[in-house]
């Protein structure tokens, strides 16, 4: 692979290894590292790319800073809404944000991962971005896609994918 | 029924009882043969693959049998499968907005430098 073609999409890899508490998300991008951590850290942008597209995505909360808080809506096209909240332990300039997560909408309160985004710059100006999300348990973490949320979300994608190639 | 599929890989000894019967149907005491674990231990966790639908036991003759059923597997990958496109779809938009704010920043840095001249 010499030269990267422009339009090859970069990978986003899944480490999810059996029995284990703690997820990985792998993606890297075709941005300096300053502009990937912005995109993290600045609400507009963050709302942007956050939510399904089509699906209202706000927020209410915005704090990435030590010892901030943060909390996001997504309004549906039913009207429905769907909340997260956490608190932001450490946001160290283009290294790394540390913070917890939680999804308002589960029958039972209190099931939080605490995520870490690591920024690493790479060579011509692109960034790795590795998020490392912790559960409280194996059945947490293996459950959270059959969550009502996860299922809405891919949803949503699927029923906005249609609507943009008709619009293309 | 998806999450005791985690729970029964999440062993690694089920592991190992698992990718054993992927290559071979084996008896009970011809399993155990392969662990240091106790016969009974063994049992265990067959029991419990069996449970999950990831072992097919059955008596033939005087045998008891044993055959994985590694379709049930792909639910995890399916599990996983589906959170990996949650993320990519969410990163394509993280994508374009990338390339159109370095674009713009490139297209104000030349009129700033225009500018100046």
């Amino acid at each position: 692979m010499a030269t990267k073609n422009a339009q090859a999409k970069n990978k986003t890899i899944i480490k999810a290894e059996p029995g284990k508490q703690e997820l990985f998300i792998i993606r890297e991008f075709e941005a300096p590292r300053e502009l990937v951590f912005k995109a993290y850290t600045d609400e507009k942008i963050y709302a942007q790319w956050l939510g399904p597209n089509g699906l209202e995505t706000w927020f209410e909360v915005f704090e990435p800073v030590n010892g901030g808080k943060y909390k996001f809506v997504q309004k549906d096209k039913e009207g429905n809404q769907f909340s997260f909240h956490g608190v932001t332990h450490e946001v160290l300039q283009n290294e790394r944000i540390i913070g917890t997560f939680e999804f308002d909408g589960l029958p039972e309160a209190g099931h939080v991962t605490l995520e870490t985004t690591r920024f690493e710059a790479l060579l011509g100006n692109r960034t790795r971005v590795t998020s490392q999300s912790i559960f409280q348990s194996v059945s947490d973490r293996d459950g959270m896609v059959q969550s009502g949320m996860e299922h809405g979300v891919v949803e949503g994608y699927e029923r906005l994918d249609e609507i943009l190639k008709t619009l293309k | 029924m998806r999450r005791d599929v985690f729970q029964a890989i999440a062993d690694p000894n089920r592991r190992a009882i698992l990718s054993l019967l992927a290559r071979q149907r084996l008896t009970l005491n011809g399993v155990a043969e392969h662990f240091s674990i106790s016969r009974p231990a063994v049992s265990k966790h067959i029991k419990i693959l069996a449970e999950c639908g990831l072992v097919y036991v059955h008596q033939q003759g005087r045998e008891r049998y044993c055959e994985a059923r590694p379709d049930k597997l792909n639910e995890v990958s399916d599990w996983v499968e589906q959170y990996r496109q949650l993320w990519e779809q969410r990163f394509d938009r993280l994508d374009a907005l990338l390339q159109d704010i370095q674009k713009e920043e490139k297209k104000n840095g030349n009129k700033k430098r225009a500018s100046k001249k």
